[in-house]
């Protein structure tokens, strides 16, 4: 299998201009994941892990080093520098991030929300439609709240539409910041039902997860964070 | 999917600057400037090489405190105001081939109304305020070189319902409506032509809160379903937030700082971008 990622010497600081401040986030992380691959990453709370996966997204603009995507439409694309304007595309289309925190739309239904991820990519209404109450069904969202805002959901509710908005998508590459954080058993099966099936359908995933057992029950691989850098365990 | 490539909007290196300059200022090189101001001669530098890409269907959004030069740079574009230098080109328009600051005040007007709306933060700039709100939108399809009243009428009312005036109330004029009201009628006014470009300068600000909700409500809806590309100043981030693909942070006249809005507001490079993020936090 070829590498869908390769990170390589990926450094990542903060400068804080108000307090002169410069914090070292990651320093110097080489890694891969292959196509196909379930990759977790462990380690200590604030050792880096999120950097990692939001420097991949772009939500962090890395500083130094590279991070190679093998994209379906634009080839091997070094997401560290890309334009903008590709990253978004790739958004739409290829990757996917799913932390536990819902940043939605304020306004915007759990319908809506699922739906519109669909549209983005180009989909037509109508399958976007069916998609939709498919992906809500399965996270047994209940059928009540489909069409209620997601600021009044509980915790759990927000955090299953925010991974059935995520995986509706079905994207090449899916990063998992914690997804399962604050879910009772029967939703963390329900995930992992989903992550199963989006393995089977060729979906890579790199996930960080506090439920280590969770983890290991479904990951091809491991990388550990020690001191800023990646070990694989 | 398969967005196209070409932007449908190039600003190249746009400068407006009120005063003639002095030694001291006149090249930017050596410019010392006291904010955007020259304390020799008094020259302001409203917009110092400003530069910027709009995509088909895209949002992107222009932040920046009070004075930066986020509303002389919209005025610049939409030719309410005369640039010092610089360059403008527009897909639409000659295929993108023709520096639209350069053009004729007959050839601005026409590409001022054919092919852009815009919606000003003071409803009194875009709407004639003793007009009915109907004659304020068929005013800008006339400006277009619609003569057609009954079509007119009929898009008239199409668009105000579309901004949720009701159409009993199209020949009322603006200065009786509210201010979220104004706004949607300046929307409607903006889309008239079907424009595949919208500029909005602080459509927002000074509307409370459930007001502001409403109109930018509208306005993400109107973007999704004509895939209209929007060029967004606000100083406020949750518009930008929540409304904008891309952003780029002005200040003093200058661009020091652009990106994707979540890396915007996430991981913030320059003081100034970092000292308005944690304002909003």
């Amino acid at each position: 299998m070829e590498n869908i990622l390769t990170i390589e010497h990926l450094s990542k600081s903060f400068t804080l201009h108000n307090i002169n401040k410069h914090i070292k986030a990651i320093n110097n992380v080489s890694f891969f994941v292959k196509e196909g691959e379930f990759v977790g990453i462990t380690g200590k709370s604030g050792s880096g892990k999120s950097t990692v996966l939001r420097c991949i997204y772009r939500t962090y603009l890395p500083q130094k080093g590279h991070i190679v995507y093998n994209s379906k439409k634009f080839g091997p694309i070094d997401l560290a520098h890309a334009p903008e304007r590709t990253i978004i595309e790739l958004r739409k289309n290829e990757i996917g991030y799913v932390s536990q925190f819902l940043n939605v739309m304020p306004r915007t239904t759990a319908r809506e929300l699922v739906k519109h991820a669909i549209l983005e990519m180009g989909r037509e209404a109508e399958f976007a439609d069916r998609e939709t109450e498919k992906m809500l069904d399965h996270f047994e969202l209940d059928r009540s709240l489909w069409d209620s805002y997601p600021t009044t959901f509980s915790g759990g509710e927000k955090l299953r539409l925010n991974i059935a908005r995520a995986m509706v998508k079905r994207p090449r590459l899916l990063l998992l910041d914690e997804p399962t954080a604050s879910l009772d058993h029967a939703s963390k099966i329900k995930v992992k039902v989903l992550i199963e099936q989006l393995m089977k359908e060729g979906t890579t995933m790199l996930g960080i997860f506090h439920d280590l057992e969770f983890m290991q029950n479904l990951c091809n691989r491991e990388y550990r964070i020690q001191d800023g850098q990646f070990v694989s365990s | 999917m398969g967005e196209s490539a070409a932007p449908i909007l190039t600003i190249k290196n746009l400068n407006k600057q009120f005063g003639s300059g002095c030694d001291q200022c006149g090249s930017r090189a050596g410019r010392k400037l006291d904010k955007n101001y020259c304390p020799a001669c008094g020259t302001v530098y409203s917009c110092q090489d400003i530069s910027l890409e709009l995509y088909p269907g895209e949002v992107l959004g222009i932040v920046g405190e009070s004075g930066s030069g986020k509303s002389t740079l919209m005025r610049c574009i939409y030719f309410d105001q005369e640039v010092t230098s610089g360059e403008a080109y527009l897909q639409a328009y000659k295929e993108g081939r023709s520096n639209l600051f350069e053009e004729s005040a007959q050839q601005k007007r026409f590409i001022r109304n054919h092919l852009m709306g815009k919606v000003y933060q003071n409803p009194v700039m875009g709407l004639r305020m003793q007009f009915t709100s109907i004659g304020n939108i068929a005013e800008k399809m006339i400006a277009a070189g619609n003569r057609n009243v009954g079509a007119m009428e009929a898009r008239g009312r199409e668009l105000l319902d579309r901004v949720y005036i009701p159409v009993y109330r199209m020949k009322e004029a603006p200065k009786n409506f509210s201010g979220g009201m104004q706004q949607r009628v300046q929307i409607a006014k903006a889309l008239s032509n079907n424009p595949p470009i919208l500029l909005l300068d602080e459509v927002t600000t000074g509307l409370d809160l459930s007001v502001q909700a409403n109109v930018l409500d509208l306005i993400k809806h109107l973007q999704r379903e004509l895939n209209i590309s929007i060029l967004l100043v606000s100083h406020d981030l949750s518009v930008i937030r929540m409304l904008a693909d891309r952003t780029m942070v002005m200040l003093n006249g200058q661009v020091v700082e652009q990106g994707l809005t979540d890396q915007i507001l996430e991981d913030p490079q320059h003081a100034y971008t970092q000292q308005l993020v944690h304002s909003l936090l």
